[in-house]
């Protein structure tokens, strides 16, 4: 079944500031959404938000996946349920290989008596990494533990696939990569574009989504979605930069929540 | 003020006791000596712990314990660690004696000695001499000197020179009986160029409270490798005071692996000295306090010799209200050239009534050394915790995820398998997982 995701009147804190002030957005699976913006404009924290990321209070809103508010669910509940962020920093846990934490997290999918299998696993994992072109030692490595910013975003985008989830959000995935890193990382993301997954693109340059190629295309300012469009929108974007949105919505300073 | 230590036997039956098993005359005479200094000295000074408050008097009475027939006659509470070793080499000792003692006969051809070490003070009495009571010395404290008037059973391990053993040697030591003396004392000598490994454990199974007050000395000849590998896993009923120390000659290396998964009252010391030039110490300490236990966990390192490296990890999971304080001493010795003193000491913290503290002190006096320190405490990272379970994995297991992970960059190290799924079993089980 095709994922059905709508975002309805999204809005956040962040230690008592308004960050988000409602956030609406409709995704189907098949559909690739494209969120672009300067810094600073409450993009990552539209993807925190969704994940539920403790630092991020949700005031206002639903965020309704396939029938079930995401936003009623713990962080692992959601995650279960479909959603997946590819995060724009990911932690490093020491003493955690990153195959037992991929497995855990397989696992905690299947029923109880019914774990994926070490071979399946193993065999399932190396075969992914070597889609990614990661050293098949990475099984082995604990869980970002030293690895490169471009080692990193390529476990997330590992993790994406070994998972398997209806609505997938990239935060800055393509922050810190250089273009062979990010044309392998683009490359795994489209192996992944199936009728029924979503996904939703946060970056502020176009340079990814010429590897990605949106179906909708979404700015962000002031903490809200200002602006709609196809892919034309991206190309406009980075051929002319954002400042002729502000002239248009007569917006000066297009931050939100910082402090002047 | 200074208290009086409380003598739990006096001179004429401490006496008594060593003619009527048989023991030497130089050795009745060391544990009267000991005897007479325990009278005299103050409980050991620990840092942060008021040890004085402990449960450190009960020793009971010496108790002569019945050998074992058969190693299937042994208790059940160390069953488990006694599967299967019929034909290996083990030492049982249950409360004041030891019950089973077996040498595999490969090992005996080629003159390695492993007996009780009451048993070698009789037969191998100038080798045991030479060695009793001179790394951790009577004279230090009242518990020392306890220890050395009323130590019983125990385990002497001798490994001429040139013999290589690839086979760990194993020790289990229990007390299940509150009454009676616990205090073993093991004595390892490896000679020039062997090589060893001992293993041991100790256990408890009785309700009554009990002290263990127990010693290890091990003397690594040049050119000698002993690894030393100790589990305490001791009931909430047994208060524990351990010393462990051993001194190193010329190119000889010691390895220290020590599991604390004790559910009492601990107090241990663990300290190697680098006598001689090119010796080296690796220490690696796991442990993990639970309940309301008191815990003081002490490694050192003391450089004499030149080009000598020593390397010490303490890693401590403390839960519920465990009050855990670890200490790293590095010390080096004016003369000691181009050691290399390093030590690690870190403590992860379960919840809001547990305390670690992590006290990391490196003693320098010679110019030409490298040295250093690293010391955290600290409880479950929000942000790691947020990382794992936003994959699926629940709270619950995404924090034994990063416990787990917390110990395993030590567990890992350890290079018995048989150990390390042991202390794995026993984490998991002190975790109550």
């Amino acid at each position: 079944m095709a994922a059905d995701f709508v975002i309805e009147g999204l809005k956040a804190t962040i230690e008592g500031k308004e960050i988000l002030k409602g956030i609406n957005l409709q995704m189907k699976g098949g559909e690739i959404h494209a969120i672009m913006g300067p810094n600073g404009t409450g993009k990552s924290t539209l993807a925190s938000a969704l994940m539920g990321h403790p630092k991020y209070e949700v005031t206002e809103g639903t965020a309704v996946l396939d029938g079930e508010d995401l936003l009623e669910m713990a962080v692992d509940e959601r995650a279960r349920a479909g959603l997946f962020l590819a995060m724009q920093y990911p932690s490093e846990i020491a003493g955690v290989t990153n195959s037992d934490f991929l497995r855990s997290a397989i696992n905690s999918r299947r029923e109880e008596g019914n774990e994926i299998s070490l071979i399946r696993f193993i065999r399932q994992m190396e075969a992914k990494m070597k889609e990614l072109e990661m050293n098949p030692e990475f099984l082995h490595r604990y869980l970002n533990e030293g690895f490169s910013g471009g080692e990193k975003k390529r476990n997330e985008i590992l993790q994406m696939m070994m998972l398997d989830p209806k609505i997938v959000i990239l935060d800055e995935i393509d922050s810190g990569l250089d273009i062979d890193a990010l044309k392998i990382v683009a490359e795994g993301v489209n192996s992944m574009r199936s009728p029924e997954r979503g996904f939703l693109v946060i970056t502020h340059y176009q340079r990814l989504l010429n590897y990605i190629k949106p179906d909708f295309v979404h700015v962000m300012m002031q903490g809200r979605i200002v602006k709609s469009g196809g892919p034309e929108l991206a190309e406009r974007l980075e051929a002319e930069g954002y400042e002729w949105v502000k002239e248009e919505l007569g917006i000066e300073d297009e931050t939100v929540g910082q402090e002047a | 003020m200074t208290t009086q230590t409380i003598l739990p036997v006096d001179a004429e039956r401490l006496s008594e006791l060593s003619q009527g098993s048989g023991e030497p005359g130089w050795l009745k005479d060391s544990r009267l000596q000991a005897l007479a200094l325990a009278a005299e000295l103050e409980l050991p000074k620990l840092e942060k712990t008021r040890i004085d408050r402990w449960n450190v008097n009960n020793y009971g009475s010496y108790k002569a314990s019945k050998p074992l027939a058969a190693l299937n006659e042994a208790p059940a509470a160390i069953a488990a660690l006694i599967k299967d070793q019929e034909e290996g080499s083990l030492i049982i000792q249950q409360n004041s004696g030891v019950v089973y003692t077996r040498l595999a006969p490969e090992l005996a051809a080629q003159g390695v000695i492993f007996t009780d070490l009451q048993t070698a003070a009789k037969e191998h009495g100038d080798l045991v001499q030479r060695y009793l009571h001179k790394a951790v010395l009577p004279g230090e404290h009242s518990i020392a000197a306890l220890h050395a008037a009323l130590w019983n059973g125990g385990v002497f391990l001798y490994v001429p020179k040139n013999v290589v053993i690839d086979t760990p040697l194993q020790a289990v030591l229990l007390t299940d009986d509150a009454e009676a003396a616990f205090v073993p004392h093991i004595l390892v000598v490896a000679d020039t160029n062997s090589s060893v490994t001992y293993v041991d454990n100790y256990v408890s199974d009785k309700t009554e409270a009990g002290l263990h007050n127990g010693a290890v000395e091990v003397f690594v000849g040049a050119g000698a490798t002993v690894r030393y590998a100790t589990v305490h896993q001791l009931g909430a009923d047994t208060t524990d005071v351990t010393y462990r120390r051993a001194v190193v000659e010329n190119d000889g290396t010691i390895e220290w692996i020590v599991g604390e998964m004790n559910y009492g009252d601990t107090a241990s010391d663990t300290k190697s000295v680098l006598k001689g030039n090119g010796s080296s110490s690796d220490a690696k300490v796991i442990a993990v306090g639970s309940g309301s236990q008191k815990l003081n966990y002490t490694t050192q390192a003391q450089h004499f010799g030149k080009h000598t490296p020593s390397d010490m990890i303490t890693r401590a999971v403390m839960r519920e209200s465990a009050n855990s304080i670890i200490n790293g001493i590095t010390k080096i010795e004016k003369g000691a050239t181009r050691a290399d003193g390093q030590q690690t000491e870190k403590v992860l913290m379960l919840s809001p009534k547990a305390r670690g503290d992590a006290n990391p002190i490196l003693l320098i006096d010679e110019d030409d050394v490298t040295a250093g320190h690293a010391a955290s405490v600290g409880q479950v990272n929000p942000e790691q915790v947020y990382y794992l379970i936003s994959r699926g994995i629940t709270r619950h297991d995404a924090e034994k995820l990063i416990i787990y992970g917390f110990l395993a960059p030590v567990v890992s190290q350890i290079p018995l398998e048989g150990l390390r799924n042991q202390l794995q079993s026993l984490v998991e089980r002190k975790l109550g997982q």
